[in-house]
């Protein structure tokens, strides 16, 4: 396995070690949120434009395209994603994964028609995901305030600037014309808001606090990703299970 | 004569045996295959009928789920100062809406193909974490890791974890929250009044 160069893992290492410490005497979630207040508004502001505007698009698409379809759309986002997890794992040094990745963007570019097939899925080849807030995050970069943003959704100053770099680069913003550009874009958009309904819909039922769930889960989400998989253990719970002995009651049937 | 019965006595507790001992990757994929392939065959639950869901839910998940360690490590240290009859109707709440969020998500996701990892276990391990895969079109996969511990009745689970969020401390972290603003009473109260609260579509 490939490992970032050193001086990124000390920062790295560095910057785990600093959140443990904080995490240690963290009262509250306000350390990672501390624009709470005003994101509850955006939270707020984007409940009544999504859930009158991008909502019942994303629905009445799921209803009335015919799933080979939508899967087409979606295979198509996620062939330009892999280039950007290709580039993203050349930048952690991943030369291996990146190969692969840009193997699936070769093959589906190609005999999967512009991505719209998934052929190399089907062979077997590993769909990774990697942006750049991942990436910033690896090289040490603190996530910073996290935000809420009407229409975008959770994300951090560090994830947030990892996708402006992204949408700036392309390569949908090099298409000449802007009507099918914009097609794209639209397209694209409602596919990912049709993707989000089902965890949505999850989310509305597990959550006491709608916000909050999603804040909680967008930060632990990041901190796995940028961890490959293994992050930093929390501050411990000590106390979590009850002792052995005094069992705890039954609930009823 | 009594030594044929014996061993037959023998046979049918070896067997017994071996099936509440269950290897925990192949109790996993059997149960879920089981509620999936139940979903597929019925209509009623594909759209998601509350009450079948629910039923269904209840006589194939439950059974493999320890709510009440759920409910403890989800209230952390909050658990301890709660009183035995708190604790009887935390558990029953938690169960509650822990058994609508899986309705939903099942009803959601039953189309997903899903994977599951072959589990590395030393045979005197208690505690292991077995590993599945969701894949959806478009995507990376999404890892969800179910942490179990041996009981005398089979292997639980005690937690979920999706894409590296564990359910168990997402929900510590709100109701620590709910706590510190309302107290044990009121958080039960929260989640009572969620329970009541209509399906989300």
């Amino acid at each position: 396995m490939s490992r970032a160069p050193l001086p990124f893992r000390r920062a790295a290492l560095a910057l785990a070690g600093a959140t443990t410490l904080l995490a240690g005497c963290a009262v509250g979630p306000t350390k990672d949120d501390p624009l709470e207040p005003l994101n509850r508004q955006m939270y707020a502001v984007h409940q009544v434009i999504d859930g009158n505007f991008v909502k019942p698009v994303a629905e009445a698409y799921v209803k009335v395209v015919p799933e080979p379809i939508r899967t087409g759309v979606a295979n198509f986002s996620g062939n330009i994603d892999d280039i950007f997890t290709g580039i993203n794992n050349v930048l952690e040094g991943n030369g291996q994964q990146a190969g692969d990745d840009f193997g699936r963007v070769l093959l589906n570019s190609t005999f999967g028609l512009l991505g719209i097939f998934d052929l190399a899925s089907m062979m077997g080849i590993h769909k990774d995901h990697k942006d750049f807030g991942i990436t910033f995050g690896k090289w040490g970069v603190p996530a910073g305030p996290y935000l809420f943003i009407p229409l975008f959704g959770p994300t951090t100053v560090r994830d947030g600037t990892g996708t402006l770099v992204r949408l700036f680069i392309g390569p949908v913003s090099y298409i000449p014309d802007v009507p099918l550009r914009n097609s794209i874009y639209g397209v694209g958009y409602v596919d990912l808001r049709a993707q989000a309904l089902d965890a949505e819909s999850v989310l509305d039922t597990a959550a006491l606090d709608r916000y909050r769930f999603l804040r909680n889960a967008y930060l632990k989400n990041r901190q796995y990703q940028i961890y490959d998989g293994k992050p930093p253990p929390e501050e411990d719970e000590g106390d979590a299970s009850p002792p052995p002995g005094t069992a705890a009651p039954q609930p009823t049937k | 004569m009594f030594r044929t019965i014996a061993l037959a006595l023998l046979l049918v507790l070896g067997t017994s045996a071996a099936v509440a001992q269950e290897a925990p990757d192949e109790l996993v994929k059997r149960v879920a295959e089981d509620t999936l392939t139940a979903i597929r065959a019925d209509k009623d639950l594909q759209v998601g009928n509350p009450a079948k869901v629910k039923q269904l839910i209840e006589s194939k998940l439950v059974p493999h789920f320890d709510t009440t360690r759920m409910t403890a490590l989800a209230m952390g240290r909050n658990w301890r100062s709660a009183t035995p009859e708190q604790q009887k109707q935390l558990t029953e709440q938690f169960q509650t809406l822990l058994i609508r969020t899986y309705s939903n998500a099942l009803t959601n996701y039953r189309d997903n193909a899903m994977t599951y990892k072959p589990l590395r276990m030393n045979p005197g391990d208690t505690d292991v974490v077995v590993r599945t895969e969701v894949t959806r079109p478009g995507q990376a996969a999404v890892q969800i890791d179910y942490s179990m511990e041996k009981t005398a009745d089979g292997w639980k689970a005690y937690d979920v974890v999706v894409a590296g969020v564990s359910l168990v401390t997402n929900y510590r972290e709100e109701f620590n929250d709910v706590i510190k603003s309302s107290g044990i009473d009121g958080l039960i109260k929260a989640l009572a009044d969620k329970n009541k609260s209509p399906p989300a579509k």
